[in-house]
C-alpha cells in the first residue's frame, strides 16, 4: 500500500512538468502524421490530464501502445473517474517522468502484462483527484457548496440552478487548487467505460494509414542509416574499406560505432546499398563458435545432472507404486520478429538529444542514450511512438538499438534515423532462451503423480544487465524467467524437485511474450497430460483432480471444457487436447482441435478461457488472447532460431516463418465474469497453445512432441 | 521520373531501380505504407498499380513510371476503399496497426476483382500479407462485412 500512496502523492506534483516535457507534442487520435500541436491553452490538470479552454481533454499515456489496446483501457479508467466521454478525449504518449514510474521499481517501462493490474487504482485515483479539483473550482467560481455540484459529460453541474459550466473553462482555476489526498471514486455500480468491450480509439488512424509508428518519423532534415554488424555476436571491426559504399549516390557518411559500421544516406535505399558496398573484415566475436545443434545436445546432457535446488517437498526418492515415466523437452531460440523492424531516431541540438522510437523500455532507454551522448538524462527526451508490434523485443535491459542509434547520430550535423531491416533484425540477437526441460514422475496407486522433478537448462535473461540484482535469487544464482511456471507448479502432487541450471552463452537473449512460461508450459503440461494418459484418466478430469486449490484454474479449465465440446464426439481424424497454465495473475485454458494435412499437424478451432479478474474492456481482453494464441501457434508450429558456426541460418520471413492468414484457426475467448483486482492479459494465451496443440496431436496420433517447433515431430495420421 | 500517386503527379529524383517503397516513404513522404521485410514476404508495403495489388518493396520505380499508384492515404478515392474501411473499423480490425494498410490494399484489390469472394477465395488472397498480432480473423470478418454491405 505504501508504493501506492507515494505514487498518489507524486503524480499530483508533476503537472506542469509533464506539460513541459512535450517540446514536439504532437496529439493524437493517436499520434498521426496530421496531428496538430498541443493547443497552448492546455493546462495540465495532473500528470494523467490536461484540460484545453476550449474544452478538449488529453490524457497522457506512459504506457507504450504495441497493438495491446492499452491506449484505449487506460483511457476508459481516466475518463470513467474524470466524467469525460470517450470519444472526445485526446491520447498522447506521456513524457519520461519519475511520476510515470512503475509502482514496483523505479523505471517506466510497458511489460510483463502489467500495464493495467498495476496502473487501475492509480488512474481512477488520477481521473477521480482531476474531477474533484474542477469541481471546487465550479464551486468557487459559483459561489456554491462542491457538495452541491456533479460532474458529467466534461461539465459541473449545479442541479439546483441548472447552471452547466465545461471543463475547459475551470481548468486553470483548478489547476491552482491542491490535490485531494483522497478523491472519492465512482461505485463500480455506476460505471459506464470500465467494464465494457468499448472500441479501441486508435482504429481509424491505423485503417487510414496516418498513425505514426517509429519508422514514420521524419525530422527536418533527417536522413537515415543501416549499420553492418558483425556476423557473429559479440565480433568487431578489423579492416574497414568504406571507399565503395561512399561513392553510392545518396550516401552521405560512414561512420564507425562500437557496434559496426553506420551507412548514412538520404533515404534508406541508398543507405542499404551502400552498406552493401562496404568492405570489412570481421575480428569473430565470442559466439563464433556457436552451434545450437551443439548446445542442444550439451543442455540435455547437463539436465541430467542435479542443478540448483528451486523447490522441494516431501522426498522426491519415494517413487510411487505406479508407472515412472521420464520426458526430455527442447525449445529453440526465437526472434520477435515485430512487424515493424527496428529503428530509432535522433537529433542533437543545443545540449540536448531528442531520441524517437517505439520502446517499451522509456527510462532504461533514455540512461543509455544519456550515457552514449555524453549528456545527463535530463537532457534526453525520448518521444515514445506507436510500436509496430513490441513482443519484449523494444524492452531491451542493454537499450541495443537506442545506444546504437545515438552513437550513430552524435557528432553527425542532422538527425538520422536509425534502421534495422527485416534480416537484421531476425539476426540481431535478442532471441527468446534455448532451453531444455527434464522432468520425471512417478505415478500413485490413485494413478495421480506421486513424485515429480523437473530440471531446466537455459541462459539467463537478465545476467549481465542491470536488472541482475533486482531478479537474481543470490541464494540459488537463476533469475526467476528461468523456471517460472515450473516452480509454481499448481498440481497436489506430494514430492516434487524443481531444479535449474544456468548455461552461459555469447548469444544475446531477451523476455518473449511470456517469457519463461513459453517452455515451462510446454513442458508442464505435455507431461501432465502424458502422466494423465498413462493412467488411464481423461486430461481434463485428471487435472481438475489434482487442481483442488487453484479456484482459477478450475475456473478456466471447466469453462473451457465445456465451451469446446470436450468429450463430445468428433469426426474422425480429428482430436482435441486441452493445457491449462497460469502467468502474470491469470490463468488461461485452451482446448485444441487438430488434424494432419499431409502429415503436418493442421489447428482447426482453439476455445480459451481466461480468468484476469476484472475484464476492464473484455472485447479487447478476448482480442489479446486470440493474439496470443497466433503469435504462440507460430512459434509451435515453425519459429525457430538456429546457429552454427556462430552465424544465424534465418534471414527473413521466407525461413522464419509466422502463421499466415490461411493457418489461423477458429478462436472463441471465454472470460471468467470476476470483480476481482485485474491481472496479466497481454502474455497469458501464449504459453498454453503449444502444449494444447501438442496434446491433442498426441490423442491423434499417440507421438508425443518433445521439441519445438512440432514441425521437427513425425505424426502419421490414424488408420481410416 | 513523374510518379501518379493518388491522382496526384509527383517529380521524384531517384535511382531508376530504387523500390517503390523508398520512393513513397522516404521522398514524397507518404509513410502509411510500410517495410516490413524488403522481399515480398509479408505484405506490408502493398499499394496499387493500375488497380493491381503490388509489393512496393520489390517494385522498381522504373517499371510504375506514368502508371497510376494508390496508396493507403489515397485508397478512400474509391467507393470500394471507404467501404473496406468502413469494415475495418466497425470490426474493430487493428491491434498494432502495423501491417493494416497493406491488409487493407490486397483486400481492396481482391473485392474489385472478386466482390463476393469465398471463405477459401479470402484466404488464399490474404494470404500474403502477414500480422503477428494475429488479427486473421477479424480480418476475415472485415472482408465478409465489405463484400455484403
Amino acid at each position: 500500500m505504501n508504493t501506492l500512496v507515494a505514487s498518489r502523492r507524486s503524480f499530483l506534483k508533476v503537472g506542469a512538468a509533464a506539460a513541459g516535457g512535450l517540446v514536439i507534442g504532437l496529439a493524437l487520435p493517436v499520434r498521426t502524421r496530421a496531428a496538430a500541436t498541443a493547443a497552448p491553452a492546455d493546462t495540465a490538470i495532473n500528470a494523467y490530464v490536461r484540460v484545453a479552454t476550449d474544452g478538449r481533454v488529453t490524457l497522457l499515456v506512459p504506457k507504450s501502445e504495441m497493438g495491446q489496446g492499452i491506449y484505449t483501457g487506460f483511457a476508459q479508467v481516466l475518463a470513467e473517474e474524470l466524467e469525460v466521454p470517450l470519444a472526445t478525449v485526446v491520447i498522447e504518449a506521456a513524457p519520461v517522468a519519475a511520476v510515470y514510474n512503475a509502482s514496483f521499481a523505479p523505471i517506466q517501462f510497458t511489460g510483463g502484462s502489467m500495464s493495467m493490474s498495476s496502473s487501475f487504482e492509480l488512474l481512477r485515483r488520477a481521473g477521480a483527484a482531476a474531477r474533484s479539483m474542477l469541481v471546487s473550482a465550479a464551486a468557487a467560481e459559483l459561489g456554491v457548496p462542491a457538495s452541491t455540484l456533479s460532474a458529467a459529460d466534461g461539465h459541473v453541474v449545479h442541479g439546483a440552478s441548472g447552471r452547466r459550466l465545461a471543463y475547459g473553462a475551470l481548468a486553470v482555476r483548478a489547476a491552482a487548487l491542491p490535490a485531494p489526498a483522497d478523491p472519492v471514486l465512482k461505485s463500480p455500480a455506476d460505471w459506464k467505460l470500465i467494464g465494457k468491450a468499448v472500441p479501441r480509439l486508435d482504429t481509424r488512424a491505423k485503417v487510414e494509414g496516418s498513425a505514426e509508428f517509429g519508422l514514420d518519423v521524419r525530422l527536418p532534415g533527417m536522413v537515415y542509416a543501416v549499420v553492418a554488424r558483425a556476423p557473429t555476436f559479440g565480433g568487431s571491426v578489423a579492416k574497414l574499406d568504406a571507399s565503395a559504399a561512399k561513392a553510392v549516390p545518396g550516401v552521405v557518411a560512414v561512420r564507425e560505432v562500437p557496434s559496426g559500421v553506420a551507412v548514412l544516406a538520404t533515404n534508406t535505399w541508398a543507405a542499404t546499398r551502400g552498406r552493401a558496398a562496404l568492405r570489412i573484415d570481421w575480428t569473430p566475436g565470442a559466439g563464433a563458435g556457436v552451434s545450437t545443434t551443439r548446445l542442444a545436445a550439451e543442455f540435455a546432457a547437463r539436465a541430467r545432472e542435479p542443478g540448483t535446488v528451486v523447490v522441494e517437498r516431501g522426498d522426491v526418492g519415494q517413487a510411487g507404486p505406479g508407472r515412472a515415466l521420464e520426458a526430455d523437452f527442447a525449445t529453440p531460440y526465437l526472434a520477435h520478429a515485430p512487424m515493424e523492424p527496428l529503428n530509432c531516431a535522433v537529433a542533437f541540438a543545443d545540449g540536448r538529444c531528442d531520441v524517437y522510437t517505439g520502446t517499451q523500455f522509456q527510462t532504461v532507454d533514455r540512461a543509455a542514450a544519456a550515457a552514449v551522448a555524453g549528456l545527463a538524462p535530463e537532457q534526453v527526451h525520448v518521444h515514445t511512438t506507436l510500436l509496430g508490434g513490441g513482443f519484449g523485443r523494444r524492452a531491451n535491459p542493454s537499450s541495443d538499438f537506442v545506444r546504437e542509434a545515438v552513437a550513430v547520430a552524435k557528432g553527425h550535423p542532422t538527425p538520422v534515423m536509425t534502421v534495422w531491416t527485416r534480416e537484421d533484425d531476425l539476426q540481431g540477437g535478442y532471441y527468446r532462451p534455448l532451453s531444455h526441460d527434464r522432468l520425471t514422475a512417478t505415478l500413485g496407486t490413485d494413478g495421480h503423480p506421486a513424485t515429480w522433478t523437473h530440471t531446466i537448462v537455459s541462459q539467463s535473461i537478465v545476467a549481465g544487465t542491470p536488472f541482475e540484482k533486482m531478479m537474481i535469487d543470490p541464494k540459488t544464482g537463476l533469475d526467476a524467467t528461468q523456471h517460472e511456471g515450473a516452480s509454481d507448479l499448481p498440481y497436489a502432487i506430494p514430492s516434487v524437485r524443481v531444479a535449474g541450471h544456468t548455461a552461459k552463452v555469447p548469444v544475446p537473449v531477451l523476455w518473449w511474450r511470456s517469457v519463461g512460461h513459453t517452455h515451462t508450459a510446454f513442458a508442464v503440461e505435455s507431461f501432465i497430460d502424458e502422466c494423465a494418459t498413462t493412467a488411464r484418466q481423461d486430461p481434463v478430469a485428471y487435472r481438475t483432480a489434482l487442481l483442488g486449490a487453484e479456484p482459477r484454474h478450475l475456473a478456466v479449465l471447466k469453462l473451457a471444457a465445456e465451451k469446446a465440446g470436450w468429450g463430445t464426439p468428433l469426426p474422425h481424424g480429428r482430436a482435441r487436447g486441452v493445457a491449462v497454465h497460469a502467468s502474470f495473475g491469470s490463468v488461461v485454458a485452451e482446448v485444441a482441435e487438430v488434424s494432419l494435412v499431409d502429415g503436418r499437424p493442421k489447428v482447426h478451432r482453439v476455445v480459451a478461457a481466461i480468468h484476469c479478474g476484472l475484464a476492464v474492456n473484455p472485447g479487447q481482453v478476448a482480442y489479446q488472447v486470440e493474439s496470443a494464441i497466433c503469435f504462440g501457434l507460430s512459434a509451435a508450429l515453425y519459429g525457430e532460431i538456429t546457429l552454427e558456426d556462430g552465424r544465424v541460418q534465418q534471414s527473413n520471413f521466407g525461413d522464419y516463418a509466422p502463421l499466415r492468414h490461411e493457418e489461423m484457426p477458429a478462436v472463441e475467448v471465454h472470460i471468467v465474469p470476476s470483480s476481482a483486482a485485474p491481472t496479466g492479459v497481454g502474455e497469458p494465451g501464449t504459453p498454453v497453445i503449444a502444449p494444447a496443440v501438442a496434446n491433442a496431436l498426441a490423442a491423434l496420433t499417440g507421438v508425443r512432441a518433445r521439441r519445438l517447433p512440432l514441425a521437427h515431430t513425425a505424426f502419421t495420421a490414424p488408420p481410416a | 521520373m513523374k510518379l501518379d500517386i493518388n491522382g496526384t503527379a509527383h517529380e521524384v529524383d531517384a535511382a531508376p531501380d530504387m523500390p517503390l517503397l523508398w520512393a513513397l516513404r522516404d521522398i514524397v513522404g507518404l509513410t502509411g505504407t510500410k517495410f516490413g521485410c524488403g522481399a515480398s514476404l509479408c505484405g506490408a508495403c502493398t499499394v496499387h498499380v493500375d488497380g493491381q495489388a503490388t509489393r512496393a518493396c520489390v517494385t522498381p520505380l522504373a517499371s510504375v513510371a506514368g502508371r497510376r499508384i494508390t496508396t493507403i492515404e489515397g485508397v478512400a478515392a474509391s467507393e470500394l476503399g471507404r467501404k473496406v474501411q468502413a469494415a475495418w473499423i466497425a470490426e474493430d480490425v487493428p491491434q498494432c496497426g502495423y501491417c493494416q494498410s497493406g491488409q487493407i490494399m490486397s483486400a481492396v484489390s481482391l473485392l474489385a476483382q472478386k466482390p463476393h469472394p469465398s471463405d477459401a477465395e479470402i484466404r488464399s488472397a490474404m494470404n500474403g500479407n502477414l500480422c503477428r498480432c494475429g488479427t486473421y480473423n477479424r480480418i476475415h470478418q472485415a472482408i465478409r462485412r465489405a463484400a455484403e454491405a
